[in-house]
């Protein structure tokens, strides 16, 4: 694998994680989400551990966002602190 | 108090990445790992089980005890999302929508008025109105059975390609989800209600249960399923994988129900009404 690509990856693991927890909107939060498990999707698959990543894909970038939209939807969009 | 969290986090950090010291490096032959288990597995893994996924072989045959307690862990928390926010005492809305499926027309039905019976002229639509939109169903009608079919064949080929039980359940339950969230959440429920969805949980469970208690029955330990050969009519090596199989199959409905009962109890807050 190219190392370039990986450290892309690593550093929008690392971006999206600390914007997930740093954005004031929880929409975006759940998207920010979304978007780290899709990354950590990528470094699994360039690990060798495809099922690791394919259940990343389908559980945490898949069904778990759209769990956390419809939490958000039941809830507030906004947070407090 | 933000900056002493922020400490205990900084040194829970800092001690976790200490620890990971002492492991060994990533893919070293000589680690104990790779010395005496893995070399097993991958050399016996074909002969013994006849799937050529290591992966699977390993998760629902050599550790079968961790995926069946894994997917008991996947049934606890939709129970307990159940138990924590199903909403049986819920008082009638002030009003209802209903539109005209013909004309378009939106009627706004107070509450002590009488609501239209089932009936192919009127459909009850939400309260947060979202328009009808024909784009979005048709879409997502075309894709429901790629969706489903491509399910069913990471839940059935995950003895030779990524995939098994979990993945294929996940992605099943996603095609009901997508149904609920491309109509509303009163036809999805009106097509896999909550008490199937609930039964498919535990059924799903309980398949995995089961296969282990029968091989306890045929006279082997619980879930070697080479015992199975009798039931099955086939080699013993046949048997484990058909008995992997299964237990895929038990794991990926359970999967699929509780990821659909989690969606409908978030969705609609536990009222099963109205929904996202």
């Amino acid at each position: 694998m190219i190392w370039q690509v990986e450290f892309i990856i690593m550093l929008l693991v690392l971006v999206c994680g600390i914007a997930a927890i740093s954005v004031r909107d929880l929409l975006g939060a759940a998207v920010l989400f979304g978007a780290y498990s899709f990354m950590m999707c990528l470094l699994w698959a360039i690990m060798g551990a495809v099922d690791v990543a394919f259940t990343e894909a389908s559980v945490g970038a898949g069904v778990s966002t759209v769990f956390f939209v419809a939490a958000v939807f039941r809830t507030s969009r906004r947070t407090r602190d | 108090m933000k900056i002493i969290g922020l400490l205990i986090v900084l040194a829970c950090g800092s001690l976790i990445i200490y620890g990971t010291a002492d492991f060994p490096a990533w893919a070293d032959p000589a680690s104990p790992a790779s010395r005496h288990v893995s070399p097993h597995y991958i050399e016996h893994a074909m002969d013994q089980t006849a799937v050529p996924n290591i992966v699977t072989a390993v998760l629902a045959d050599y550790r079968g005890y961790d995926t069946m307690f894994e997917t008991t862990v996947i049934f606890a928390a939709g129970m307990a999302c159940f138990f924590l926010l199903r909403n049986y005492r819920r008082k009638a809305p002030d009003s209802r929508l209903y539109r005209h499926v013909s004309t378009g027309i939106t009627l706004t039905i107070e509450k002590g008025g009488r609501l239209p019976s089932a009936s192919q002229e009127f459909e009850r639509i939400d309260s947060q109105w979202v328009p009808y939109d024909l784009i979005i169903r048709t879409t997502c009608r075309f894709i429901y059975p790629f969706v489903q079919l491509f399910a069913l064949y990471v839940i059935a080929h995950g003895h030779h390609s990524p995939g098994g039980g979990f993945q294929g359940g996940v992605i099943l339950g996603a095609s009901v989800i997508l149904f609920a969230v491309s109509n509303d959440l009163r036809s999805a429920i009106s097509r896999m209600g909550e008490k199937f969805s609930a039964l498919m949980c535990s059924g799903g469970v309980f398949i995995y249960a089961a296969t282990g208690v029968l091989c306890l029955l045929l006279g082997a330990n619980f879930l070697d399923y080479a015992a199975l050969a009798r039931v099955l009519g086939c080699d013993p090596v046949m048997a484990r994988s058909h008995g992997i199989l299964i237990v895929e199959i038990g794991v990926g409905i359970a999967v699929m129900a509780v990821m659909v009962c989690l969606y409908y109890i978030l969705s609609s807050s536990g009222n099963l009404d109205e929904g996202l």
